[in-house]
């Protein structure tokens, strides 16, 4: 199958905001002249390719323009100036259920949106038990839908798109709806959708998501593309426009402009070299940190905690002191090996800082770097363990085992 | 290169494909929707034809005694392809307006809406009609003859004619809203402006100083296409009731009719191009508009 993407080159948006507007006849032609609008640019220059199965988050403050291009990115909207090439089946899930109707019971609804998100009754057939059981609404499905929850009308909707099997997903900011059980669920069809090499570009607010689920991020402002590239680099500059970085100058650094500085931070994968946010344990590791710092500065390295749940430091690594090149840049690699045997997300605390003084020029703190996953189902730590079925000890044995205890107890 | 081309041509049947389920799926709905929770159902779509049926009637045949024998019979062939016309293109002007939310939301070919609006009226008309032509199988059998088949081009330039209109009014009602109610308007005169409830050799006998402008009143594709439909059940151009003999439709032959229904089906034809062509070109600002 050829390579499913969506091309976006020099788009741009223009939305008029009419103070009154004319939705008549009477009002237009009265309104011909003095036609009183104002124009605003949601989207500007904006070029952008996803494709290749990636998983791509998109984040920006509130008006940024995300809902836009993805409303555009969709084809439900034209772009003003520029082209949307797409290539492949694309799906979007822009508002989960829209298209309900009250009226209909949840069964025809699911053939009704799924006809609209383009199956055909055949294929809707074949696929209804899966998405029935996905939205865990068995026992209502023969209800009319008004009578639902509006949990249980965004499961249903959900289970609908994401059966629809598409090779780009576009997804608005739905996941932030339902409960954690269902959020959850959600998350582990998304991952099942990337495994199956399906191309995502998600909007979000929740930015602890991004580097988890992301292979790339683009920060939008203002309608232009501020940041297309690393998840956490990401994120972090999105925290830095929003004015929520966390612990921008914590750990007592000296600031002004002059002093070295964290310029960039990547998280991959040692052995592929590929971003990655979502690890196992027992898996390697590498981050790069990229160090600027004007001509003469005193000499630095780099300090790396890695804090585990419950905000407790696991580890920490230091650097040597590092060399910069004639451009005052320096890139320092840390590399684990091996995970330890801790599920959850973990926090990087970074600090520049001069190794013999110990004064700090820069500190960041990335709340949500990556997540370890386990084997085991609960619990926070992996450890090897078994359990079987033995033999039930015979009466003379349990007889001097209740000795012992007997014994113990005295 | 060939292969290329048929693996578009497939892709292309497949669209169509998709697009057809979507809008049998979209007329069920409408269907279910209207006919939730009522117990007589479907019944109560006959209803609106047999009150026009008795009050026509009561006022056509007995007030003002136009002489016509089985009028009831020459109005329901007029009536009943009238009320799809009017129902399709009322209900299809506001089809977009009214799936706002989707349209706004999900990216789907935005046609199916009128036309989901045509096929509503559509199946309705199918099951008025069926019902219609049960009842004539005992009390007026005459009709069942082979000029039933004229049924056939009349009923297919009214579908093209009808969904031409309803595209166009759809679209520019994205834009205008006024256009439902002035289509609304439009309707009415325009019923009485179409033979139904009179007959049009009455209206030949008035034009006939200026034969041409029975042209003109002919020229309306719902004229042609009612005239027929009455020429394809009624039958009998001239009718003879208490020793009155009373010409209710122009010709004895096809060619009247056919011709006529030619013309409507070229002006149907093109303005289903214009229709088409403006839906495609609104259609991007659909979502925006709304």
């Amino acid at each position: 199958m050829a390579e499913a993407t969506i091309t976006a080159s020099g788009v741009g948006k223009r939305f008029r905001l009419h103070h009154k507007r004319a939705t008549s006849l009477k009002e237009r032609l009265l309104l011909h002249r003095q036609a009183s609008s104002e124009e605003f640019w949601a989207l500007r220059d904006v070029d952008l390719e996803i494709g290749d199965g990636l998983t791509v988050g998109l984040i920006g403050p509130n008006g940024s323009g995300k809902s836009t291009l993805l409303k555009v990115l969709s084809g439900i909207l034209a772009p003003t100036t520029g082209t949307v090439a797409v290539r492949g089946r694309v799906a979007s899930l822009l508002e989960l259920g829209a298209g309900f109707n009250g009226e209909l019971t949840g069964r025809e609804n699911v053939y009704l949106n799924a006809a609209i998100l383009g199956l055909s009754r055949k294929q809707t057939a074949r696929q209804f038990d899966d998405i029935v059981a996905f939205s865990e609404l068995e026992p209502f499905i023969d209800n009319q839908v008004k009578h639902y929850s509006s949990g249980q009308y965004v499961r249903l909707g959900f289970a609908v798109a994401v059966h629809v099997d598409p090779d780009i997903l576009l997804v608005d900011e739905v996941l932030a709806v339902g409960d954690e059980s269902f959020q959850r669920k959600c998350l582990t069809k998304i991952a099942e959708f990337q495994e199956r090499g399906c191309t995502i570009l998600f909007v979000t607010h929740a930015l602890d998501l991004v580097p988890r689920i992301c292979g790339r991020a683009v920060v939008l402002d203002h309608g232009r593309v501020l940041h297309d590239g690393d998840p956490v680099e990401a994120t972090e500059r999105l925290r830095t426009l929003l004015g929520t970085a966390a612990d921008q100058s914590g750990g007592g650094a000296v600031l002004g402009a002059d002093r070295p500085r964290f310029a960039r931070i990547r998280l991959f994968d040692p052995t592929t070299g590929v971003h990655k946010g979502h690890f196992s344990t027992g898996e390697p590791l590498a981050v790069d940190f990229d160090v600027a710092a004007p001509a003469g500065s005193p000499p630095v390295s780099v300090r790396l905690a890695v804090t585990g749940p419950a905000d407790v430091p696991l580890w920490v690594m230091d650097s040597d002191p590092l060399t910069f090149g004639p451009d005052g840049i320096a890139t320092v690699r840390f590399t684990v090996k091996e995970l330890p045997p801790v599920k959850g997300i973990f926090a990087f605390a970074a600090a520049l800082r001069d190794p013999g003084t110990k004064v700090t020029y820069d500190a960041r703190r990335f709340p949500e770097a990556f997540l370890a996953a386990g084997d085991t189902a609960t619990g926070i730590v992996d450890v090897a363990w078994n359990a079987e079925q033995v033999e039930t000890p015979g009466e003379e044995e349990r007889d001097r085992a209740a000795g012992d205890r007997r014994r113990s107890e005295l | 290169m060939a292969q290329m081309q048929s693996a578009a041509d497939a892709r292309a049947a497949a669209q169509t494909r998709v697009r057809l389920e979507l809008l049998a799926e979209l007329v069920r709905k409408d269907l279910k929707v209207k006919y939730k929770n009522s117990a007589l159902g479907f019944v109560w779509s006959l209803a609106n034809p047999l009150l026009y049926l008795a009050v026509f009637t009561l006022v056509f045949s007995v007030f003002l005694d136009n002489g016509i024998s089985w009028f009831g019979v020459l109005f329901m062939s007029g009536l009943l392809v009238w009320s799809f016309f009017n129902l399709a293109t009322l209900s299809a002007t506001g089809a977009v307006v009214g799936n706002a939310n989707l349209v706004r939301k999900v990216r789907f070919p935005r046609i199916v809406l009128p036309l989901s609006s045509v096929g509503f009226a559509g199946v309705h008309f199918v099951l008025q009609l069926l019902v219609f032509l049960v009842f004539l199988v005992p009390i007026y059998p005459q009709a069942f003859g082979p000029q039933l088949w004229l049924a056939v081009p009349a009923l297919a330039v009214a579908v093209t004619f009808t969904m031409a209109l309803s595209l166009l009014t759809a679209a520019l009602n994205v834009r205008y809203r006024d256009v439902e109610h002035l289509l609304e308007i439009a309707l009415l005169a325009w019923f009485w402006l179409t033979p139904i409830v009179y007959r049009v050799a009455l209206v030949q006998e008035q034009f006939s100083k200026a034969p041409w402008l029975f042209k003109v009143y002919m020229a309306n594709p719902m004229t042609a296409v009612v005239v027929a439909m009455q020429r394809a059940i009624y039958r009998f151009p001239v009718s003879t009731k208490d020793g009155r003999v009373v010409q209710v439709l122009p010709a004895d032959g096809y060619a009247f009719y056919l011709r006529w229904l030619g013309v409507a089906a070229v002006v149907s034809v093109v303005l289903l191009g214009v229709g088409l062509w403006t839906f495609r070109r609104l259609q991007a600002d659909f979502a925006e508009e709304l």
